[in-house]
């Protein structure tokens, strides 16, 4: 996914931009107003976060411009303020959705994933291997003509798997990918959820298979 | 503003004033009509005095060389007509008292053509007297009479005092007219000033905006310096905000760093030992931005709930909203909400992003206590009250008392492992407090887990 | 030497009474009370057989009033009052106009009571005078002399008779000497003043040799024995009071105007009791309360309605008009007028 940020903070910019590059997306970082409106000028995004306290001006304004020039490109705030204040002004103003500073980048994910899914989904999401069709979008899972719906973990699970198919990921690695840090859980967990998409794969041109000591990685099925 | 107290009251200066001019007026009045009744009186009487005088005068002949008098019986009973005045007369012919009262006194100018009257005291009592001069032809030679006519001043006195009441009973009615007037004026100089301050009064607790009321142009820069306050504390308001905001930003952006930076350096670790280390720090920096928001909201709440909203929403629109937003949330640890609201409206008047806010958090919590792949329901329903509950499937509160839960900081007993400052339930409740209402915290009838409701009015 | 001064104190006061009594009085009677504890001073024109009554209902009802009356004719009574300052608390008297000099010269005191209230205006002057009676002046005829004649109802009746009749009425007229009587020259000025007729029917009076009196109980005693055919302007109470003493009297009210003699009272400046003598002019106020009063006096009390039916009843107006009467050049100049006019030959 392409992201635009606009962000005044070098700093966090630049960790967002390191964090969302880990999973694969590309992003263009604009520090001011008039640097975004420049790189949207030029170039498609599929989603922009927006901060609302930015040097040239405020993110509220940026995003009522945004609308008015019928963009249709969703906008996450990144709001550091308190939500009793900014909630309805946001909203009303054109945004998709926000989520407060510091957030999760799995909660970022899923949010964007749900605005996307409410603009009415492109093909972007959908990846394949060996003829199976994984859409993120829409937490589908196509093979053979069959079609089984993805719970939310294990569609993000399978979505790991899927970007990387040749990958091993070790357990503790998919652990802090699927579960939040607040949630205490043990690396086992994580093999209930291989367990159910093996069960969902069964059949298939794919399966998850288990490297002895190193974790799990998506192949071909014997 | 309060009765019986010394207040400095415009309206009471105005009366009293009102009330004083009205006085002096009266009084004016009063005395006026006394000065022009006894001037009427006196000019009535001297007319008399004058016709009587100049009867007499006129029935003055001379016989043989000797002046003589055929007195008028009109003379004197045209002054018994008007009042029972005692009466005095006196006709001098060259000096020399020809008939009556002869220690009647003469006038100080003897001589003159027209009628001299004078006011001075005979017998015992104030009489005003005429005196005509005129020459009469006695033998072939001009005589000089003197005809003086006398009236006492009872009747005069008597008319002077019947017209004095009148005037004073006038003046006294006038008076009391003039302050039933100036109650009314009073009334209304002042009504201005009433609309105004009605107009303030009727506006809501976030209305800062210019009073904008026709008003007369004393008030004008009454008004004007309200409208420059109202704007300072408007901007002032929005300063402490901002200042609040700002605070909130210099603290949640570095913390976002390091959380962010912490994520790419989780990817990055291999040992156990280290991978822990960073989880925990993660969790540390969501714990006390957590709390930090949970603060700011509680503040902000509070600030909110001091002058409440009056605002027309549907509550069931605005629960499904706070469902929707939080449905992410609640998907990552693959969380449904079950939505249980009718399809019909619910009209509230309130504060909805109070409300909102009150839901969220206990939503939030809900979602923060719940095992992975289970069920959170959430019901609205409206009897004599409105009661919106969330059931969860979660451990519940265990042994923790429940009431106690909404009190600040308070935890459920087994929740240590779980992030959460605790001031969710307690802002739920100081929002259900205000619009009069409160939270109920039970364990989910259905099963396991607890049930928190919010319950209006 | 004390001694003889205080003889000489001694005499002078035996002397003082003679010396008030400068004014002539006719009678003074003692009316003690049963309970009497000051004594009420009188002076008045009424003969004490006609004022007696009032006297003593007055005392029944004020037991602790002595009355000392004293008759005077009504010039005395003004000079006593007038000039020699004597010492009364009350003056009744007949005469209107010298009763109101008193008044207007201030020599009467003011006086005012719910009785008083009462009375008609008219009765009343200056809360000084008050009426208490009205009295008309009437002509009084023999029925003897008149047999065969109309009795006049005016003076121009009265005045046609006198002229056509002179044989029946030569020297048979009587009437009052104004120069001695007040109460006759009182009606005679009133006369002149009402009515051009008056000085023609003294004209033709004195013609015929009309007989002059001082009081109108002569007048009603010559005219009732026939020695006088008429007798002209007598006080119409005291001719009521006669009329069943003498059937062959005859009192006749003329229709042109009737003159209404007020009997009056007033309280001098000077009267040592003027509390009692208000008692007495309340009581005298309210006479016509008193019908078994007005039988045994013949005074008809104030009685506004009374006069309202008779039109031509004319009260005589207390006021100052009075006054001109009294004018030293007026009363000389009627007077002489009346004398040439009485005494032609």
């Amino acid at each position: 996914m392409r992201y635009l940020l606009v962000e005044d903070n070098a700093e966090l910019a630049k960790a967002v931009v390191d964090r969302l590059a880990l999973d694969g997306h590309v992003i263009d970082h604009a520090p001011d107003l008039t640097t975004a409106h420049g790189f949207i000028d030029v170039a498609e995004y599929d989603l922009i976060l927006l901060d609302i306290m930015l040097p040239d001006g405020d993110g509220r304004d940026f995003l009522a411009t945004h609308r008015r020039r019928e963009k249709r490109t969703p906008v996450i705030v990144l709001t550091a303020r308190s939500q009793v204040s900014d909630r309805v002004g946001l909203l009303d103003l054109g945004a998709d959705d926000y989520l407060t500073k510091p957030f999760d980048f799995s909660e970022l994910e899923a949010r964007c994933r749900a605005v996307l899914r409410r603009q009415g989904g492109s093909a972007i999401n959908a990846r394949s291997f060996e003829g199976v069709i994984l859409d993120s979008m829409n937490s589908h899972l196509t093979m053979d003509g069959r079609v089984e719906e993805l719970r939310n973990r294990e569609l993000r699970l399978l979505e790991i798997f899927f970007v990387n198919p040749a990958q091993i990921f070790s357990k503790s690695h998919l652990m802090d990918r699927l579960f939040s840090f607040s949630e205490d859980v043990s690396e086992n967990a994580i093999e209930v959820y291989v367990g159910r998409l093996r069960k969902k794969l069964d059949g298939s041109a794919i399966r998850i298979e288990t490297v002895r000591g190193l974790g799990y990685r998506l192949a071909k099925a014997a | 503003m309060i009765f019986g107290q010394k207040t400095n009251s415009i309206r009471r200066r105005l009366i009293v004033q009102l009330s004083l001019i009205a006085a002096i007026l009266s009084f004016a009045f009063y005395l006026i009509v006394r000065v022009v009744a006894e001037t009427a009186a006196t000019e009535t009487q001297d007319n008399i005095l004058a016709a009587s005088a100049t009867s007499i005068a006129d029935a003055l002949y001379s016989e043989r060389g000797l002046v003589n008098l055929e007195l008028p019986y009109s003379a004197l009973s045209m002054l018994g007509s008007i009042s029972q005045d005692r009466v005095f007369y006196r006709i001098i012919v060259d000096g020399e008292t020809l008939t009556g009262y002869g220690d009647l006194p003469q006038p100080a100018s003897p001589i003159a053509a027209d009628p001299v009257f004078s006011t001075f005291v005979f017998r015992g009592e104030e009489v005003r007297s005429v005196a005509i001069t005129r020459p009469v032809s006695s033998g072939g030679q001009a005589v000089n009479t003197t005809t003086i006519v006398a009236q006492t001043r009872l009747g005069l006195a008597t008319i002077s005092s019947r017209i004095s009441a009148t005037a004073a009973a006038v003046g006294f009615g006038f008076f009391l007219f003039a302050i039933g007037l100036s109650l009314l004026a009073a009334q209304s100089a002042l009504s201005p000033l009433r609309r105004m301050t009605q107009s303030i009064q009727r506006r809501g607790p976030h209305d800062l905006s210019p009073v904008k009321a026709a008003l007369p142009s004393e008030l004008v820069p009454l008004v004007g310096a309200l409208n420059n306050f109202m704007n300072r504390l408007r901007s002032s308001l929005a300063q402490s905000e901002d200042f609040v905001a700002e605070a909130a930003h210099r603290v949640r952006t570095p913390l976002a760093i390091v959380r962010t930076r912490a994520e790419i350096a989780l990817r990055g670790m291999e040992k156990p030992s280290d991978k822990k280390a960073l989880r925990e720090m993660i969790r540390a920096v969501d714990e006390s931005s957590r709390s930090a928001g949970q603060l700011l909201d509680h503040a902000m709440v509070t600030f909110r709930t001091d002058n409440l909203l009056a605002k027309n929403f549907d509550l069931g629109e605005l629960t499904r909203d706070t469902c929707e937003h939080l449905s992410p949330t609640a998907g990552l640890k693959d969380i449904s909400l079950l939505l249980e609201i009718p399809d019909k409206p619910y009209p509230f008047v309130g504060d909805p992003i109070l409300l909102q806010n009150a839901l969220r958090n206990i939503l939030d919590n809900a979602i923060k206590y719940s095992p992975a792949d289970s069920e959170i329901i959430i019901k609205l329903t409206r009897d004599k009250t409105t009661e919106i509950s969330f059931g969860d499937q979660g451990r519940g509160f265990g042994a923790a008392d429940l009431g106690g839960l909404t009190k600040r900081f308070s935890r459920g007993e087994n929740v240590a492992d779980i992030v959460g400052s605790g001031l969710g339930l307690t802002i739920a409740d100081v929002v259900a407090r205000a619009h009069q209402g409160h939270i109920l915290i039970r364990s989910n009838p259905e099963g396991s887990g607890a049930c928190v409701s919010l319950i209006l009015p | 030497m004390r001694f003889a001064y205080f003889a000489l104190s001694l005499f002078f006061a035996m002397l003082m009474p003679l010396r008030l009594a400068a004014f002539e009085i006719e009678d003074s009677i003692f009316y003690p009370a049963t309970d009497g504890l000051v004594t009420l001073q009188i002076i008045s024109t009424a003969d004490a057989n006609v004022f007696e009554p009032i006297i003593l209902e007055f005392q029944q009802n004020n037991p602790t009033i002595n009355i000392q009356y004293v008759i005077a004719s009504s010039t005395e009574l003004m000079k006593a009052i007038h000039e020699e300052a004597a010492v009364f608390d009350l003056a009744i008297s007949s005469a209107m106009d010298l009763q109101t000099k008193l008044a207007n010269d201030g020599f009467a005191q003011t006086y005012t009571s719910n009785a008083t209230e009462t009375l008609p205006g008219w009765a009343i002057w200056r809360d000084q005078i008050f009426a208490f009676t009205q009295e008309p002046a009437v002509l009084i005829i023999s029925d003897a002399a008149f047999a065969g004649m109309t009795p006049p109802e005016t003076r121009e009746d009265l005045i046609s008779l006198l002229r056509d009749n002179p044989e029946i009425f030569d020297g048979r007229i009587g009437t009052y000497d104004v120069r001695i009587s007040g109460a006759g020259y009182l009606f005679a000025t009133q006369d002149s003043r009402n009515s051009d007729s008056y000085w023609r029917l003294t004209e033709v009076m004195g013609r015929l040799n009309a007989q002059l009196y001082g009081g109108s109980g002569d007048m009603i005693r010559d005219v009732a024995s026939g020695e006088l055919a008429l007798a002209y302007n007598v006080v119409g109470s005291y001719a009521s009071s006669r009329l069943a003493e003498f059937p062959d009297l005859r009192i006749v009210r003329f229709s042109d105007y009737v003159n209404v003699m007020l009997r009056t009272a007033l309280i001098p400046k000077n009267a040592e009791n003027p509390v009692e003598a208000g008692l007495m002019i309340d009581f005298l106020a309210e006479l016509n309360q008193r019908p078994e009063l007005t039988e045994l006096t013949s005074l008809p009390p104030i009685n506004p309605a009374q006069l309202r039916e008779n039109s031509a009843a004319r009260p005589i107006r207390l006021g100052p008009g009075l006054l001109v009467f009294l004018d030293r050049l007026k009363k000389q100049n009627f007077l002489k007028n009346w004398v040439s006019s009485m005494e032609q030959e």
